[in-house]
Parts: C-alpha cells; sequence; structure tokens
C-alpha cells in the first residue's frame, strides 16, 4: 500500500505518543500525499496501524479540510480569498484560476492535472493574495503572476 | 519564503535570528541559542516561572492571558505525565507570525518548550503545526533530528541527567484547531470539538495530564526572556503588558509585512508610518486590529488607540493575534462582514447549535444583503442573532463569529442602509446585484 520509507515512518510515528491513535491525523495527511487521496484501502490500512475501525477513521477525515476522499488534481491549486487577501485581489485571483484552469470550486480537470479550492486563510495575510500549490506557496501574485505560476507546473508536469 | 521587512521603531527580539540561518543548530548556538535552557537547568521551577512572571509576557495567540501564571497553574505532583503543548495551529484570518518564527527561528521554539517544561515538569513536549505549512514542519523535524544529534534533548539534556523529548505533530486543515482544548482533541487523534471546562488543560489535557499549551510566539519569547532577565523584556512594553510582539500588517497598506514593534506602540503609527500609509492615497476607513475575532475599528478609534493588551480591554476591545488588517475607503462593510461570516460558518465544528445555527443564518442573510435582498429589519436582526451568540457557545468560535459582525453592524450601520430595496452595492461596479440566497 505505502513505500516502504512512509511505513517505516508510520511505524515511528505511533510511538511518538501514549495513544496509537493520536498519530493518525498526521498519518492521514502523509498517506493523501503518497497514494493522491485517502480510498477505501488507504483507510483500512490506515485504521490497523491505529486500532481503530474503519468509521472512527472516516468519522476524523470529514472534520479536516485538506483531507480528501476522492482523487484531486496533479496540481491542487488553492486560492486564499479570506480578508487579507480578498482586500488584496484574492477573489478576483479566484476568478481568473476558474476561467483559466476551466474548472471550479473543489473541481478537478478531466486530465487530471488540476484540480482547484477556494481556501480560507492559510497564513500568508502579509504577503497577499496568495495561493497553495499542493503544499508551495505563492505571494503576491496578480493574474498575470498567476498564470506563469499555473504554467510552471503545466510545463512540469510534461516533464 | 515570506519577504522579511524592517522598521527603525522596531525592537527585534523574537524575531533577532530572521535571516540569519538560524535553521542550523551550530548558527543558531552561535547567536546565543541553547544558553537559556541551559541557564534554567540550573534553576528552580519557581525561579523560572518567576521570571516569566516578572516579565508580565502574555499570551500571544491572542488571549492575552499572563504566560507565568498559567504555567503556575500546573500542579507540582501529578499521578500523569506532564506535558507541553505549543499551538502552531496558526489560522487566524490577518495571522501570519508564527509561520516566520518557525521557519527562521524553529530552535527557539524546541528551547521555549524545553524550559516551560522544566518549569512545570514535564518531559515531553509535543509542537503541533498546522497542516498548510508543511515546510516548516520540515525545517522543525530537521531541527529536532539536530537537537536529539547534539544531546540537547533526549534521556540526559545537556548532561545534566534530566531528560526530555520533543515531537513534531501537524493539522489537516482546521481554524477550530486553534482552541486549547480542540487543539488536544487533534492531538490524540479525533475530530476537534472542543471539551468543556473546566476542568482546564493545566489540570487535565492531553491524554488527561496536565498540560500547558502555549502560542508558537509565546514560547519561542521565553528563551529571550531568560537571557536578559524578566524585568528588562517587561520594560520594553507598558506595565502588564511586557514585551514586544510581532504585528502582521496585512491589506491596503503600502508595507506590509510581519513587524516586531514594542506593545503599548500606537497603531498610528503602526499603520502610517510602519505600514507607510493607505495603497493608492484613500483613506483609512476600519482596522481589523487582531485577526477576524476581534471588533473592528472606525478610522478615528485606530489612529487613538495604543497596541497593548490593556489599552484594548479598557474600550471593551481585544488586541488578538496581532494581525491588523486595514481597510480603505472603498472597502464595503456588508461584503466584509459577508467574508468574515462566510469563514466562521465554513469552520463551525457543528457541535453546538447557536455557533452552527448563528454562523449559517448569519451567512445567508449577509449574502442577501450583499446582494440587495435585504429588509429594513434584517439590520437589527443580524446584530440581535450575533448578541445571541456571544458567550453561549462551546468554545470560542461562536465568540469570534459575533464580535466583527457587532461590531460592523453598529458602527457602519449606514452601509446596510445603503443596500437596501435592491440597490447594489454601492463600492461594486457590477451593475445588477446577484440573485439572492445563495
Amino acid at each position: 500500500m505505502f513505500s516502504e520509507q512512509l511505513s517505516k515512518k508510520f511505524d515511528k510515528m505511533v510511538t511518538n505518543y501514549p495513544t496509537k491513535r493520536s498519530a493518525l491525523v498526521p498519518m492521514l495527511l502523509f498517506a493523501q500525499d503518497e497514494v493522491g487521496y485517502l480510498s477505501e484501502e488507504v483507510i483500512a490500512d490506515l485504521a490497523k496501524r491505529v486500532e481503530l475501525t474503519e468509521l472512527e477513521v472516516k468519522n476524523v477525515i470529514s472534520y479536516y479540510s485538506m483531507l480528501h476522499t476522492k482523487p484531486m488534481g496533479k496540481y491542487h491549486v488553492q486560492v486564499c480569498t479570506n480578508i487579507s487577501c480578498m482586500l488584496r485581489g484574492g477573489e478576483e485571483l479566484l476568478d481568473h484560476c476558474k476561467s483559466k484552469l476551466g474548472i471550479g470550486h473543489k473541481q478537478t480537470q478531466a486530465d487530471g492535472l488540476f484540480s482547484l479550492e477556494e481556501v480560507e486563510c492559510i497564513g500568508a495575510c502579509s504577503w497577499a493574495p496568495a495561493v497553495q500549490v499542493n503544499y508551495d506557496f505563492h505571494e503576491n501574485l496578480t493574474p498575470a503572476r498567476m498564470d506563469k505560476v499555473l504554467d510552471t507546473y503545466a510545463k512540469k508536469a510534461k516533464q | 519564503m515570506a519577504d522579511l521587512v524592517s522598521h527603525p521603531d522596531e525592537i527585534k527580539v523574537v524575531s533577532s535570528r530572521f535571516g540569519k540561518g538560524a535553521t542550523n543548530i551550530d548558527r543558531y548556538i552561535e547567536l546565543d541559542g541553547y544558553k537559556a535552557v541551559r541557564k534554567a537547568l540550573d534553576m528552580t521551577p519557581d525561579a523560572i516561572i518567576n521570571e516569566v512572571k516578572t516579565s508580565s509576557l502574555r499570551g500571544r495567540g491572542g488571549a492575552g492571558f499572563p504566560t507565568g501564571m498559567k504555567w503556575s497553574f500546573v500542579p507540582k505532583e501529578s499521578a500523569k505525565p506532564k506535558y507541553v503543548l505549543v499551538n502552531g495551529d496558526e489560522s487566524e484570518p490577518g495571522t501570519c507570525k508564527d509561520r516566520l518564527i518557525l521557519e527562521h527561528d524553529p530552535h527557539a521554539v524546541i528551547e521555549g518548550v524545553m524550559i516551560a517544561g522544566l518549569a512545570v515538569g514535564a518531559q515531553k513536549g509535543y509542537i503541533y503545526i498546522r497542516g498548510e505549512y508543511r515546510y516548516l514542519l520540515t525545517i522543525m523535524q530537521k531541527a529536532i533530528d539536530d537537537a536529539y544529534a547534539k544531546g540537547f534533548l533526549g534521556d540526559n539534556i545537556f548532561g545534566s541527567g534530566k531528560k526530555f523529548d520533543c515531537y513534531w505533530h501537524t493539522g489537516a486543515g482546521a481554524y477550530e484547531v486553534g482552541e486549547e482544548s480542540a487543539l488536544m482533541e487533534s492531538l490524540e487523534g479525533k475530530r476537534g470539538i472542543p471539551r468543556i471546562r473546566p476542568p482546564f488543560p493545566a489540570v487535565v489535557g492531553l491524554w488527561g495530564g496536565p498540560t500547558v499549551i502555549n502560542n508558537v510566539e509565546t514560547l519561542a519569547s521565553v528563551p529571550h526572556i531568560m537571557l536578559m532577565g524578566g524585568q528588562k523584556f517587561a520594560d520594553f512594553g507598558p506595565p502588564k503588558n511586557g514585551g514586544t510582539r510581532l504585528f502582521c500588517l496585512s491589506g491596503h497598506v503600502n508595507k506590509p509585512g510581519v513587524y516586531e514593534m514594542p506593545l503599548g506602540y500606537p497603531m498610528e503609527k503602526l499603520i502610517y508610518e510602519v505600514g507607510g500609509g493607505i495603497t493608492n492615497g484613500k483613506k483609512l476607513k476600519a482596522v481589523v486590529p487582531g485577526g477576524s475575532s476581534t471588533y473592528l475599528l472606525t478610522a478615528e478609534e485606530a489612529v487613538k488607540m495604543n497596541c497593548d493588551f490593556d489599552s484594548f480591554a479598557k474600550t471593551g476591545g481585544f488586541l488578538g493575534s496581532g494581525g491588523v488588517v486595514v481597510l480603505d475607503e472603498d472597502t464595503c462593510m456588508v461584503k466584509f462582514a459577508l467574508r468574515v461570516m462566510k469563514f466562521y460558518q465554513h469552520e463551525s465544528c457543528g457541535w453546538c447549535i447557536p455557533c452552527r445555527e448563528g454562523t449559517d443564518w448569519l451567512k445567508k442573510t449577509l449574502t442577501r444583503f450583499h446582494s440587495g435582498g435585504g429588509v429594513k429589519k434584517d439590520i437589527d436582526n443580524i446584530n440581535y442573532l450575533a448578541q445571541n451568540m456571544l458567550g453561549r457557545t462551546f468554545c470560542p468560535l461562536g465568540d469570534a463569529a459575533a464580535i466583527p459582525t457587532i461590531s460592523i453592524v453598529q458602527k457602519w450601520r449606514q452601509e446596510f442602509e445603503d443596500h437596501l430595496e435592491g440597490r447594489p452595492c454601492p463600492y461594486e461596479n457590477k451593475g445588477i446585484p446577484e440573485p439572492a440566497f445563495a
């Protein structure tokens, strides 16, 4: 299911706390990073590792907005439109991304390259408007700069 | 990654190592790193707590609770292990300071955790970093590994025979987890539903053990306090508001950025001198003084305000998290109130009814209002709904949603009236209003 490296990391993580389930949230995130999303198989595997039922794991997943149970794009574009970003053009940036990528909030392109999400504050307020593509921050953006960012990822995918 | 800024009025304490390569443990040691914890190892727990009390350090997460006092609530004897928990779930809109600390000075946080541990008798510390800050988790993982490799962490810290373990942890996207009891639930691998208090975390916290929970900036201040002495730190600010804090300037200012100012610094200077004034030469309309959950200030109020906890408390407001968001004269306050409520509605966990229903109805009403579908009695209704959330929710998220809403509807009532009778938003040139009931 997981790479040997991640599997080993999980084995260590469950020992970092007095209870195994304490490692669950980071494990879910790391599993998602490797597999792409939290599939039924991933959930079943993790549930065993932390000695919970699959239902209990799903119960946790639904609380956290970064955890996805459906495949996302290879590059997940997360546009912040919260107050600091909104004041500096975050909403316009989101509209721009929608038309440029041809998808809406929480949608994925047919070829699976990009997905888009309007997100809440990502902690880049002083460098607004900001976007996260997967985990990478892109700050002080304009629609033109956003195009460059998206182009860079599109090129990267072809390599 | 994020750009660093500077202003002559700054007093760089917590930010003193920013941009100096202090993520490298040897460089950190060169810059007086890990001296404070060695000093603390030779002190009694009470002496450490007293030093922090002298500094009048208050929680930098937003609540401003005196740190030394918080530590003193932890019982001396405990059958269960005690813990130190670092709240790095920075997600209050407008706040981006802990990110810089974790990026530039991760060892200061580790050192702060260790000193807190020595003060309360804990042997384990957990550093919880929000999921979005993945690159900071990598930095922190390396910092912790390096500290273990040097023997600073582990079974015999600095050869003192004492034991201290430090672990990293990450969230996965949840604002509410920034509330301390929800933070503990999340660390225990559960949904971040807040716990009822009392008992407070200092008595019954993580896995039932006494737990000290502090913000990243609070703990990063502690090593500096130990080295310079509590009194010197206290003297940077007005009485009972010791030290400096990181202010995150954002919104309509010419020089947004994170600046370390002494507490009590005038808001007017912060906006016009440090922040370089309002963008495009416009006039100031409003200021969010400390993250979106604080009462907004009008321009007239803001320029009279000093940025310390007690000056705000005197006016019935909150200094908050240090996230100063500046709004120019062309900002639609109805739209702003709507965006704030959209956030809280999204983040409400639904556990308690006043918050779940209150945020939802307020979002619906504000959406309708901003698109021109509002009626006059809605204005009072917004205020009434928000007032009825105050103090009636399980955790402070309900208050956080109500507070900005109340201040906006009370201070900018005219703007709500300007949206009445199907009129389009006067601040937007969109022409035809959007359909209501979105």
